[in-house]
C-alpha cells in the first residue's frame, strides 16, 4: 500500500526545471518521469519503440527507392481519382489525411472531457474518433483493392515500373492500416468503459487491479496521435515525394 | 518512496490529502479552444502539402516544401495533442532524443542506396548513372 504515499509526495516538494530539473528527477532516488502516470509512460516507452519500426520501413523504402534504375511510379497518378469525368491527383489520400486529423482533433478533445469527467461528452468523441478511424481503414481497404484488381499491383511488380513500388507500398500503409485497426477496437473498448462510469467508479480494468481512472483516455489518445503522426510522415515521403 | 508515508500516517482507503490527489489525478488540463485551432492549422497545413502536388511543384522546392509542412504538423501533433509541450524536461528527453539516432540510419540508407544504384547502372546498364543523381542525395531521388 505504497500508493496513497507516493501521490501524497507528488505535489509538496518543488521541483527545478530545465537541465537541472533533468538531474534532479532521475537522481530522485523515486520515479523519475514526475506527474506521468505509469501507464502513460510506458505507452510512451512503447510508441519511441514503435518510432523505430516505421523508421526502418520507411528508410528502407528510401533505399530500395533510391537504388532502383527502373524509373518509380508517380504516386500522384497512381492514387489519382476519376471523380466526375476528372481525374484528381491524389484526392482519396488526401480525404484520408483529413479524416485522420479529424479523429485526431476528436481524440484530444475526448482526453479534454474526460479529465472533466464529462462522461457522456467523452464517450461520444471517443466514439466519433473510433468511427473517423474505421472509415479511413475503409478507405484504405478501397485503396489497395483498386491497386491490386485495376491496377495490377503486386508486392513483386507492377505494370508502371520498379518492382518495390508494391513491396514498399503494402508494407508500409499495411503495417499502419493494422494500428489504425487495433486502435479503432481500443477505442470502442475504452469508450464502453466511459460510458458505463467504470472510471467515475475506479473499477480496476480488464487483467489488472489497477483502479481504473481518466488517465486511460489519454494513454488511448497517445497511442491515437502516434498513428496519425506515423500518417505525417507516411504522407510526406511515400505519396508526395 | 514508502518511508514519506511513516511521517503522516493514514488508515489505509482514505483519501491522501486533496492537493496531492489534485495534482496526480486532473492530469492535463488546457482550454478547449487550444485543441480547435491546433486542429484547424493543421488542417492548413494538410492542404497546403496537397496543394504542392496539385500544382506539380518539382524539384528541391517540392522537398522542402513537403519536409517543411511535414515537420510542422508532427512537432503540433507532439507538443499540442500529445502535450509533451507541458511534460517536465525528464519525459521529453527520454522520448525524443533517441530518435535522432535514426538520422545515422538514414545516413547509411542513403550511402549504401546511391552505391548500389551506381553498380546497378554500370554492370547492368539499366538505366544510365545519370550525372543529374548527385552521390550525397539526403533522400529519395525521383526517376521519371
Amino acid at each position: 500500500m505504497a500508493q496513497p504515499a507516493l501521490t501524497g509526495t507528488g505535489g509538496v516538494l518543488p521541483r527545478p526545471e530545465g537541465l537541472e530539473g533533468i538531474v534532479a528527477d532521475w537522481s530522485s532516488d523515486q520515479r523519475a518521469f514526475k506527474n506521468v502516470p505509469w501507464g502513460k509512460a510506458m505507452m510512451w516507452i512503447f510508441l519511441l519503440s514503435d518510432t523505430f519500426i516505421f523508421s526502418s520501413f520507411l528508410i528502407s523504402y528510401m533505399t530500395v527507392r533510391v537504388s532502383t534504375t527502373v524509373p518509380w511510379p508517380n504516386p500522384s497518378e497512381v492514387f489519382a481519382l476519376t471523380i466526375g469525368g476528372h481525374k484528381i491527383p491524389l484526392i482519396l489520400i488526401a480525404i484520408m489525411t483529413f479524416i485522420l486529423i479529424s479523429s485526431s482533433g476528436t481524440m484530444a478533445m475526448a482526453v479534454n472531457f474526460g479529465y472533466r469527467k464529462n462522461r457522456v461528452k467523452t464517450f461520444w468523441l471517443l466514439l466519433a474518433t473510433a468511427a473517423l478511424g474505421a472509415t479511413f481503414v475503409g478507405m484504405q481497404a478501397f485503396e489497395w483493392t483498386k491497386l491490386i484488381m485495376d491496377e495490377g499491383v503486386r508486392p513483386w511488380g507492377n505494370p508502371m515500373g520498379a518492382a518495390q513500388f508494391g513491396s514498399s507500398f503494402f508494407m508500409i500503409t499495411g503495417f499502419h492500416g493494422t494500428h489504425v485497426s487495433i486502435g479503432v477496437i481500443f477505442l470502442i473498448i475504452v469508450a464502453t468503459k466511459v460510458i458505463r462510469g467504470d472510471l467515475d467508479r475506479q473499477r480496476p480494468g480488464f487483467m489488472t487491479g489497477r483502479k481504473g481512472t481518466y488517465e486511460i483516455v489519454e494513454t488511448m489518445g497517445l497511442y491515437w496521435h502516434f498513428v496519425d503522426l506515423v500518417w505525417v510522415f507516411i504522407f510526406a515521403v511515400f505519396y508526395l515525394w | 518512496m514508502a518511508h514519506a508515508e511513516g511521517h503522516q500516517p493514514q488508515p489505509v482507503g482514505q483519501q491522501p490529502s486533496p492537493t496531492g490527489q489534485r495534482a496526480h489525478v486532473e492530469g492535463q488540463q488546457h482550454p478547449i479552444g487550444i485543441y480547435l485551432k491546433i486542429w484547424g492549422l493543421l488542417f492548413v497545413l494538410s492542404t497546403a502539402s496537397y496543394l504542392v502536388d496539385y500544382f506539380h511543384i518539382q524539384g528541391y522546392l517540392r522537398w522542402f516544401l513537403i519536409l517543411t509542412f511535414m515537420l510542422m504538423k508532427a512537432g503540433l501533433i507532439v507538443a499540442i495533442f500529445m502535450h509533451m509541450l507541458w511534460e517536465r524536461l525528464a519525459i521529453v528527453y527520454a522520448i525524443l532524443v533517441p530518435p535522432l539516432l535514426l538520422l545515422v540510419l538514414l545516413g547509411i540508407g542513403a550511402l549504401e542506396a546511391d552505391y548500389t544504384f551506381l553498380t546497378r547502372g554500370e554492370f547492368f546498364g539499366g538505366g544510365s548513372a545519370a550525372p543529374t543523381h548527385g552521390p550525397a542525395h539526403p533522400g529519395p531521388v525521383q526517376h521519371r
